[in-house]
């Protein structure tokens, strides 16, 4: 590849979609909001679940809990153990996806019209009635305990782990959501039954559906999956405090490659100058060949393979980050190069031609998220948690092309901060001395 | 815990420099009635051209598919092909070094291209009445590429650090090179796509230019359009921008240098100080999709499932639930590919476990699985997965044109593709076992352990 695909886009990708995407909102009799999107032309429903909190909810001795518990969730429930539950999906060809992050657990889920009533039925039980069955509970444990050993050694998994302990000091988002050796080693099922509890709860949950199924269908459907959750999970943790002390952390790690992430603080998602940060940090670390990191670091000089900055938008902290890849003996340039950039732009600001540029790239590369069920419905339930109205689609593309260069090179000015830009570095860099703020 | 599976096992499996984003299962098979969405011409200069239709969305994808990959490459150019795909951003005798995605993003789309063993890939992706400049930019650097000394060196520095990037930092990928080079006696699949680096340090403009004009030609690509757009629109198109460039009459015979036969089992041990988890890896050479004769590789694609595919597979039961020795394992094989394939085992064992036990155990499943058969629910249950996975299928267009442009580029035809579906359902458990007792052959495998490094204190 030419690139590598950018993961990253983060909140922006939470953001929605083209303007005919029309989102009905429901309330079920239950109680329960959901964005619905009928597209009939498929005969299957793509159906999202977010539940607010995720692993920011562990305590500091269950580390992993909700991890672990998220991940058994699949591993048996109501009367059918693993097995039969595995068993039971195959049989339907319904596909259920649990995963969790920082700030959320997702059900991502996918049903057939045909055998829809017995699809919601089988994914119900996992959601309400799991039995986390002590040799499931074990199992999933051991994949834990071994993905916690790889991360251990993978520069890139270092790399995030050490700017988030750098960074977050005491709050939750310091922790790795997998937990360490020691606490998931000593995780009971109790810890996973209180963690379910915590987690999983009607008073954090988004509901969006899009796909072959009706308003009326699905409010019934949801109020059968969802009813019987409890009201009201654990509470959820309040904002992070940043410590951003700018300078370079050198992790010492034996590999040939360097990898290096960065952070500075960066701006909240419903801040009038949110636009004009998004616009900014495409044309300085965006995706593409054309923005000044990529052009300055790969384009010129060959120094990496690939270079981004985005806006890390989490429920309690901003941050305004990036990471790069140079060989030991060039990373140190390819940081020097990021500084420049970084502190260039503060002081003179980008272009009219860039902000066109970007402006173009960004309200015509918008429609082209909505291009089936299951990326709408991951897009309607974003913005559900974003706090967005449902007409936010027909509207977005204005809020960019409203940004003037003033706006972004006043955000460039008040903003960008190269004293707080700190750099993490996992490798042998050569240059850089281990565990002290270099530059 | 079907997510982490995937964590794990990408360590072990490794898809070379095919595109991530859709990465694909040779399961997730056409629709019911897909044909009526697919339609297809071959332009007087040869070039083959697919339009996928689905309107649902003002968007379209452009790919265009060389039959040309790594296992094309001269001896001593390794990774010539993937970099080639690299300076193809670069200028024409019309655009600037890297206008051609500069123009992609002032209109809205993004690109990339990848690169395999059997092909190379370009596409865009982009609002659907943009399609014309992008057929235009296309059809210019199919024939009109123009490369410096300078763009050669920085971006020699570029994919260095690619490789860097993904295989130098990542043991497991250092082992799967080894692993590979150990499978093919003869045949370049045993070479990187990406290159080994010695070669790729050596690789310069001539080596570049050389294969260029070797193999992109029209008459050895594949045009996929897809999204929201009518076949004749498409046919008037292709026949402006690519209708006009002379077929090359000296394309090469694809015919690779092919195996030897196998006649010995190798085995491999790897030791490195940054691997976590050791593991154990198997492969057997493994006959590939060929075009009118599918019903092997439909066998192989079901038994890889029946074996390892889930948590109700025979692998993941035996391993990880009975014997409790296993943290993940897994069974994989995709039979698309021009040249001989292989069908993949491995075993990640439980702290207290040592390989060479995983290793009997893996033996022992296989073993027991040639006693005892197929199970036929199991049968059942995977092929109405996979008559589901046609109707989810359908909702991602850009996965169609992915699986078309990849049969095609390797030497499948449009009726190839489109019976595949019909040819894994009707697959029976006697050819499952008639393929397994043929795959599992020892003379043709190789057996890897991944191990950590003792560190004295």
């Amino acid at each position: 590849m030419i690139r590598a695909a950018l993961v990253a886009i983060g909140l922006l990708a939470a953001l929605p979609a083209r303007a005919e995407v029309e989102i009905q909102e429901i309330t079920t009799p239950g109680g329960i909001t959901a964005w619905l999107v009928e597209e009939n032309s498929n005969p299957f429903v793509a159906l999202e679940l977010r539940f607010r909190g995720g692993t920011s909810l562990d305590t500091p001795e269950t580390l992993g809990a909700v991890s672990l518990m998220t991940h058994t969730l699949e591993e048996g429930a109501g009367d059918m153990d693993a097995n039969a539950f595995a068993t039971r999906s195959e049989e339907l060809a319904a596909s259920f996806s649990y995963n969790v992050y920082d700030d959320v657990l997702s059900v991502s889920a996918k049903f057939l019209t045909e055998n829809r009533d017995e699809a919601v039925t089988h994914l119900r039980e996992s959601l309400v009635n799991p039995r986390f069955d002590q040799d499931a509970v074990d199992r999933v444990r051991g994949q834990m305990l071994s993905i916690i050993q790889s991360d251990a050694k993978d520069p890139n998994a270092q790399a995030g782990r050490a700017l988030d302990q750098l960074i977050f000091g005491d709050h939750p988002y310091a922790n790795s959501g997998d937990g360490t050796l020691e606490t998931v080693t000593a995780l009971t099922r109790e810890d996973v039954l209180a963690a379910h509890k915590a987690a999983i709860a009607r008073d954090r949950l988004y509901v969006s559906a899009v796909g072959d199924i009706t308003a009326d269908e699905l409010s019934a459907l949801l109020d059968r999956l969802l009813g019987d959750l409890p009201e009201t999970g654990a509470p959820l943790p309040g904002r992070a405090e940043l410590n951003l002390p700018g300078g370079t952390h050198v992790t010492p790690f034996a590999t040939p490659q360097s990898v290096a992430v960065f952070a500075q603080p960066g701006i909240d998602r419903d801040h009038e100058d949110f636009f004009a940060a998004y616009l900014l940090n495409h044309i300085l670390g965006g995706g593409g060949f054309e923005s000044r990191l990529m052009t300055e670091v790969r384009e010129k000089r060959g120094l990496t393979y690939g270079v981004y900055a985005y806006l890390a938008n989490k429920d309690n902290a901003d941050l305004w980050a990036g990471s790069v890849a140079s060989a030991n003996d060039r990373i140190a340039e390819a940081i020097e190069v990021i500084r420049d950039q970084w502190a260039r732009v503060q002081t003179e600001g980008v272009t009219q031609a860039e902000l066109d540029d970007a402006k173009t790239y960004l309200t015509g590369a918008y429609p082209l998220r909505f291009d089936g069920n299951g990326p709408i419905a991951n897009i309607a339930v974003g913005m559900q948690m974003d706090d967005l109205p449902t007409d936010y689609i027909a509207t977005r593309n204005d809020k960019v092309m409203a940004v003037t260069l003033e706006d972004v090179n006043r955000v460039a000015r008040d903003y960008l901060d190269p004293d707080k830009l700190t750099f993490v570095v996992v490798g042998q860099p050569d240059g850089l001395m281990p565990d002290t703020a270099a530059n | 815990m079907h997510n982490r599976i995937t964590a794990i096992l990408a360590l072990v499996a490794g898809l070379g420099l095919t595109s991530p984003a859709w990465a694909q299962s040779d399961t997730a098979i056409d629709a019911a009635g897909e044909a009526d969405q697919v339609s297809h011409f071959t332009l007087d200069n040869g070039m083959d051209v697919v339009v996928v239709e689905d309107h649902r969305a003002p968007v379209v994808v452009q790919m265009i598919w060389y039959r040309a990959g790594s296992a094309d490459e001269k001896p001593g150019a390794s990774g010539v092909a993937h970099f080639l795909e690299h300076l193809l951003f670069k200028g024409t005798e019309t655009l600037a070094p890297g206008e051609f995605s500069a123009t992609v993003a002032r209109n809205g789309g993004s690109d990339n291209a990848f690169t395999s063993y059997d092909y190379t890939a370009y596409f865009q992706r982009i609002a659907a009445d943009r399609l014309e400049l992008m057929m235009r930019m296309e059809a210019d650097r199919m024939v009109n590429l123009q490369l410096s000394e300078a763009d050669i060196a920085t971006e020699r520095d570029v994919i260095i650090e690619e490789r860097n990037q993904r295989v130098e930092n990542d043991p497991g990928a250092l082992f799967r090179e080894q692993r590979n080079a150990a499978q093919y006696l003869n045949h370049r699949y045993g070479v990187p796509i990406i290159g080994w680096r010695h070669e790729m340090e050596a690789l310069g403009l001539a080596e570049a230019l050389d294969y260029y004009e070797t193999h992109y030609a029209p008459n050895n690509a594949i045009l996929v359009v897809a999204g929201d757009v009518e076949p004749d629109e498409v046919r008037q198109l292709a026949e402006t921008y690519y209708g006009v460039i002379p077929a090359n009459p000296d394309l090469p015979d694809r015919a690779r240098p092919q195996e030897p036969p196998q006649t010995s089992a190798r085995r491999l041990v790897m030791s490195d100080p940054r691997v976590a988890q050791p593991y154990v890896t198997r492969s057997y050479l493994a006959p590939e999709r060929d075009p009118g004769a599918q019903e092997e590789a439909a066998a192989l694609t079901l038994l890889a499932e029946l074996l390892g595919g889930g948590i109700t597979s025979v692998m993941s039961q035996k391993l990880q639930f009975d014997e409790k020795i296993a943290v993940q394992s897994g069974a994989w094989y995709s039979g698309t590919s021009r040249d001989d394939a292989t069908l993949n085992l491995s075993v990640v064992p439980v702290d207290g476990v040592s390989l060479e036990e995983a290793e009997a155990a893996m033996d022992r499943v296989i073993a027991e699985f040639l006693e005892t058969g197929v199970d036929e629910a199991q049968l059942a249950r995977l092929k109405t997965q996979l008559r589901a996975a046609r109707i989810y299928a359908r909702d991602d267009v850009g996965a169609i044109a992915n699986r078309y442009g990849r049969a095609l580029a390797v030497g499948l035809s449009i009726e190839d593709v489109q019976a595949w579906p019909a040819l894994l359902d009707a697959v029976t458990p006697d050819q499952i076992m008639q393929a397994a007792r043929k795959v599992f052959d020892d003379r043709t495998s190789v057996t890897g352990w991944l191990t950590q490094t003792e560190v004295s204190q």
